[in-house]
């Protein structure tokens, strides 16, 4: 008889995300630290594994100018985190934070130092960015081609560990010295092995170099599958990778980015996710959404009329900060092939074509699909991105997750104090 | 409480640090018991030189844990992004409810530099400059969004008004910002910007940047020259000297009872010593020495930090503190909320807001 495989939870901070909805009455400031204590204490109400920020270190602007349709405007991760060690006691706590603008030597530290006034509960999710847009606010530019940025973000990380692990386990400080391609560094680390002896690795890259990369350093890999399909083909593809790098599957945790809509009854469950996209895709937001396709102004164009007849620039330079369209003339006409063939308008198409809710459906159902995508091998966990701050995931804590306690699929209590016993990792390997 | 004879209130912070605690009760403990003295502020020293946590991040830790005493961590410029800089003391701020000051050092060793191999040790004298520059920016970004910029105005499906959120397009000798920060302007509008004026390339910075200047001195006749001098180069940069608020920086060791130990010391004054001026005594001999300078008006206030970090804080407060307050010198009780308000400084109008220009 094998153990019930149990699924690991964790809650990413709406807050700056285009899918985030700010006109619902419920939602509160994406600042206030009340509203990042309240989502925390209802992570940890819920005994998930870890709470999720991630990072912007630029707003991100539209015709050279401030984009002002989404929520904007954010904390500093690892300070916020920080505060929240004072009011939760077992949720592990997870900061986004760039390895292209920041230093080996003083990350190491601001994370061990998380580390130890959590009690060990501190993650890194690691993320580059070949961005020279971000690059001005900083003194090292930032630009790198992609290679570069994975050579670099893989020697950071490496760099990180070795900090981490220069005292001796019986806390005597010791020298270190990294000569590398990227960091020539040397002298003594600031602060003992931390209590999980490392801060836990999360790795958000869904490229080739991507994967080898968590394959090769992470602990936790958030990826974006949210199919089973999908989530099935990447979850094999990474697993398979591990062996290469001396590790076991478990040795990886994979969990995609999902989002949760519930209702009463299946009906009632896909009225609510209607209603939400709705108000993700506002008129603006639809017209935007367009831009940033075809690369030109369009705010012309009616919201409710028909989509544009011309074609898209092919090197549009319109939105700077986020991720380009691969391919702009390619999504165009399958835009306009889904508005023809369901007569759509502009914010319907974009409503349709754009991102929908992951899991929709009744405490019950929602709960049974969860439990399918870890037991037939597509996930390990969820990384739940509610679309309220602060109050979404109440109703997910409040009625799926003693479902999932009952079918045996989530813990039913803390049975550690740090983030790796509650991912079921080890405790690594002091390597001196 | 009103202030007596025209002098200004008498401010008072007392240092947290402590050789080797990484903790988070090594740090918690002694800042409720700071702010249960009704203190203005905690400050928490940092470099990379000697073992320690972030002090940015012990602060925020503290921040839940405490209600209405101001925290002010020390945060280096010389290899830290000004960009993450102003981030976090902002952040701070807000997690902190408006509490948040930030103590100005440089880093100046070359053990330092190969901790992050970018650029060589320089001279203070540079650093320090570099230091002015950085909390020059630091204050553009705080109000690169003005107070008003979220909106979140249905109707039009605006959450911001972009007309109110600025490009910096700061260019200093070594870096450049473009802006604005990723943070909205913190519950202060600029958290409080502290810096040692001892030395001579710090003091002009503190002059121009500073809202609190910590001095080390011995005597009262010194503090009374610093703080003139201060308050004029103050003026110069065409700052009201009023909005300066200058502390004398003691060491204290209340190891020795009520009453100086040392004839001629504890009770005639600091001593110069390696570490800093010196005070050992009695708690008592302590708040006659602090009521006596303040009296005179050589200082607005003491920055004391405890050579016994457990023992000596605890004296300062239920010995030294408690006997202030009974003689109506010091607060019973925190009137106001923010580090501002407690140091009796105003919330700064807004640069880009004044001349009301579009970034």
């Amino acid at each position: 008889m094998t153990v019930r495989k149990r699924m690991h939870l964790a809650a990413h901070f709406p807050g700056v995300n285009s899918t985030t909805v700010w006109t619902d009455p419920r939602s509160k400031s994406q600042i206030d630290f009340a509203s990042f204590e309240h989502l925390a204490r209802t992570a940890e109400r819920g005994l998930f594994d870890f709470f999720f920020l991630a990072e912007g270190l630029r707003l991100r602007e539209h015709k050279g100018r401030i984009h002002d349709l989404d929520v904007v405007g954010r904390p500093e991760s690892i300070t916020v985190l920080n505060a929240l060690a004072a009011v939760t006691e077992r949720l592990g706590l997870a900061a986004t934070v760039n390895a292209t603008f920041n230093e080996p030597y003083e990350l190491a530290r601001r994370l061990a130092t998380l580390d130890h006034l959590s009690g060990g509960r501190a993650a890194w999710n690691v993320v580059t960015s070949s961005d020279a847009f971000t690059g001005e606010n900083f003194r090292r530019g930032g630009f790198l081609d992609r290679a570069d940025r994975y050579a670099r973000a893989a020697e950071f990380v490496a760099t990180a560990r070795e900090l981490w692990d220069s005292w001796t386990p019986e806390g005597v400080a010791r020298p270190f010295a990294h000569q590398g391609q990227h960091f020539d560094i040397a002298g003594e680390f600031g602060l003992p092995r931390s209590p999980q002896g490392q801060p836990v690795v999360i790795q958000a890259g869904d490229s080739d170099e991507g994967r080898e990369f968590a394959a090769a350093t992470a602990d936790v890999v958030f990826t974006r599958h949210g199919t089973l399909d999908a989530g099935r083909e990447f979850y094999a593809d990474v697993k398979g990778r591990l062996a290469t790098y001396g590790r076991s599957p478990e040795d990886l945790k994979i969990m995609p980015g999902v989002t949760v809509v519930l209702g009463d009854t299946a009906a009632d469950a896909r009225e609510r996710a209607a209603e939400i996209r709705r108000r993700q895709v506002s008129p603006q937001n639809a017209l935007l959404a367009l831009e940033q396709i075809w690369g030109v102004d369009l705010s012309s164009y009616d919201p409710d009329g028909p989509l544009p007849d011309i074609d898209p620039e092919p090197e549009p330079a319109l939105a700077r900060g986020r991720v380009r369209v691969a391919d702009p003339l390619a999504v165009a006409e399958k835009w306009r092939a889904l508005s023809r063939a369901k007569g759509l308008s502009i914010r319907q198409t974009v409503i349709e074509a754009s991102g929908r809710q992951s899991f929709v459906g009744t405490p019950e159902t929602v709960a049974a699909e969860l439990d399918e995508f870890v037991t037939t091998g597509a996930a390990d966990g969820f990384i739940l991105v509610p679309h309220l701050t602060p109050g979404g995931l109440d109703e997910f804590v409040d009625r799926v997750v003693p479902l999932l306690q009952e079918r045996g699929a989530f813990r039913t209590e803390y049975t550690g104090t740090t983030l790796r016993s509650h991912l079921g990792l080890p405790e690594p390997i002091w390597k001196g | 409480m009103t202030a007596p004879h025209g002098r200004g209130l008498l401010h008072l912070a007392a240092a947290l640090d402590q050789q080797t605690a990484f903790d988070a009760a090594s740090y918690v403990g002694p800042a409720q018991l700071a702010e249960r003295g009704g203190l203005d502020f905690v400050t928490l020293g940092d470099t990379f030189a000697r073992p320690g946590p972030d002090a940015l991040a012990v602060l925020s830790r503290v921040a839940p844990a405490t209600r209405r005493i101001g925290l002010v961590p020390t945060v280096t410029t010389t290899h830290t992004e000004p960009f993450h800089v102003q981030a976090a003391v902002a952040t701070l701020d807000w997690v902190s409810r408006g509490r948040a000051g930030w103590q100005l050092d440089v880093s100046t060793t070359e053990g330092e530099a190969r901790l992050f191999g970018r650029r060589h040790a320089a001279p203070a004298d540079a650093l320090w400059r570099e230091a002015g520059e950085i909390a020059e920016v630091a204050a553009r970004l705080w109000d690169s969004w003005e107070d008003d910029a979220e909106i979140r105005d249905e109707a039009t499906g605006r959450f911001v008004d972009r007309d109110k959120l600025h490009h910096v397009d700061f260019r200093g000798a070594t870096f450049f910002v473009k802006g604005p920060s990723i943070v909205p302007r913190p519950p202060q509008g600029h958290p409080v910007r502290v810096v040692d004026a001892t030395e001579g390339p710090a003091r002009r910075v503190a002059a121009r940047y500073a809202d609190v200047a910590l001095v080390r001195v011995v005597g009262p006749t010194q503090a009374r020259a610093v703080r003139a001098e201060l308050r004029d180069a103050a003026a110069k940069f065409g700052r009201h000297p009023d909005t300066l608020r200058v502390l004398a920086s003691l060491v204290v060791d209340l190891g020795d009872g009520e009453r100086a130990a040392e004839p001629g010391h504890g009770g005639g004054g600091p001593r110069q010593t390696a570490q800093g001026p010196l005070y050992r005594g009695g708690p008592v001999d302590l708040a006659e020495l602090i009521a006596a300078w303040h009296a005179s008006e050589a200082v607005d206030g003491f920055h004391l930090t405890p050579v016994e970090p457990h023992r000596d804080l605890e004296r300062l407060v239920n010995g030294t503190v408690a006997l202030l307050q009974h003689r109506g010198l010091f607060r019973t009780f925190y009137p106001g909320s923010t580090l501002r308000e407690h140091l009796g400084l105003a919330r700064p109008a807004n640069q880009y807001a004044v001349t009301g220009g579009a970034s």
